[in-house]
């Protein structure tokens, strides 16, 4: 039986500045479920700290941070809140 | 950072609220600007949750809060800063939110401290933040608890006022000699100002943005744009924002399609947002003005000539020969 692979999310938070890409992830891990996966997409560099913290206090798992063409791309696996 | 730490040693669960204005000092320039790329970048609500091991809920109050700098009840500070109305604001925020179904919390503290600062701090203003955001007695300030009358939860005995502080005054002495006692070797800057809004140079550009407007309203861009780069009002109906580095250009350029642009094609140099009144007869001469600006600021300022690309908000482009204006003619009262 083939494993269904979990749906990805996008979040665009492009152009915006610490803490809007923080708030939006958390407003948008709120309509997931546990098990799911955001992709988060900024600018802000202050992302690379804030969002795995805001993760790592919430109990959702930062899978991978890639930084492309001068973006920064935030890949997370919603937890159990 | 305190205040929480002292009522979690008494074994009361605690919850962070970290409301977001769009006026917050930390990280915005440091993220923006390639000079201070070796800093590291943090949001201090966020850290100090992580150090404390407790939740935190950010909340966008950005629209909200437009009525309580537009509007304060109880007046302005030394400048922009509406702190008193602000902290009212915030705390029948948090009043509103932990006293909902899903939350059940049953009382709020924060890190006040009677006489801490000039505005909002003090022992006659405190009372009024409890009544006013309707916490009443259910807000307590641990610090200096002991300063103030016994609150709910102190009568009530979920919280021992016998371990509770009694700080007041504008020194930080005695919070530092706390977090050394609780173990805290980092912490944001004890002295505060961490709202630009209590910066001079912000609220006179904030000011000036208003007065030319003869609007208090604004978006979240107008705010975000106040705190990066130079600000030059050459005339009345038009404003140059002119970016000093890399970083702020990259950031600039995002706002391309909001603004027309001027760039440096000829030599380095910076991009500025143009932000006024165009249509008006003068507006060729004005544009003309607003090149030999920028071109001022850029590598090529002492050159007889620099090409300049300006680019309308629809991308409609065209490129300009101008003389950059001498310093002697810039005129320091064009710095907002």
């Amino acid at each position: 039986m083939t494993e269904q692979k979990p749906t990805v999310h996008e979040l665009n938070a492009r152009r915006m500045l610490c803490p809007l890409p923080v708030i939006r992830t958390q407003d948008k891990i709120k309509t997931l479920s546990s098990g799911e996966i955001l992709r988060v997409i900024c600018t802000d560099p202050g992302v690379k700290a804030d969002i795995p913290t805001w993760c790592r206090i919430n109990g959702h798992l930062v899978l991978k941070i890639e930084e492309k063409h001068q973006e920064i791309h935030v890949t997370i696996e919603v937890g159990n809140e | 950072m305190l205040a929480t730490r002292a009522i979690q040693d008494q074994g009361i669960h605690v919850e962070g609220i970290n409301f977001y204005t769009g006026f917050c000092v930390e990280g915005h320039t440091h993220a923006i600007r390639r000079k201070d790329t070796d800093k590291e970048k943090r949001n201090n609500a966020l850290w100090v949750a992580e150090q404390l091991g407790i939740k935190l809920h950010i909340i966008d109050v950005i629209e909200e809060y437009k009525e309580v700098l537009i509007n304060p009840k109880h007046g302005y500070g030394q400048h922009l800063n509406p702190c008193l109305d602000c902290k009212i604001f915030m705390v029948n925020k948090a009043q509103a939110w932990a006293w909902m179904e899903e939350n059940q919390f049953d009382f709020i503290i924060t890190g006040e401290v009677i006489g801490q600062r000039p505005k909002s701090q003090r022992k006659a203003t405190m009372p009024i933040i409890a009544r006013e955001s309707g916490a009443d007695d259910r807000l307590l300030r641990p610090l200096c608890a002991k300063n103030l009358p016994p609150t709910l939860p102190e009568r009530e005995g979920w919280v021992d006022r016998e371990k509770l502080f009694k700080f007041g005054g504008r020194s930080r002495k005695p919070q530092m000699e706390l977090a050394a006692k609780f173990g805290f070797t980092e912490y944001s800057q004890p002295a505060g100002g961490c709202c630009f809004l209590t910066d001079q140079s912000y609220s006179d550009k904030l000011g000036d943005l208003w007065r030319t407007r003869g609007s208090k309203n604004y978006d979240l861009d107008d705010i975000m744009l106040l705190k990066v780069g130079r600000h030059l009002r050459p005339k009345p109906h038009f404003k140059i924002i002119v970016s000093r580095e890399e970083g702020e250009n990259n950031y600039l350029s995002g706002y391309k399609n909001e603004y027309t642009t001027v760039s440096i094609l000829s030599h380095k140099g910076p991009i500025a947002l143009l932000d006024g009144d165009f249509s008006r007869e003068s507006s060729e001469e004005d544009m003309n003005l607003a090149a030999s600006i920028v071109a001022r600021f850029s590598q090529g300022r002492d050159e007889k000539e620099v090409k300049v690309l300006i680019r309308q908000k629809d991308g409609v482009e065209r490129e300009l020969m101008v003389t950059p204006l001498p310093q002697s003619s810039v005129d320091p009262d064009w710095y907002v």
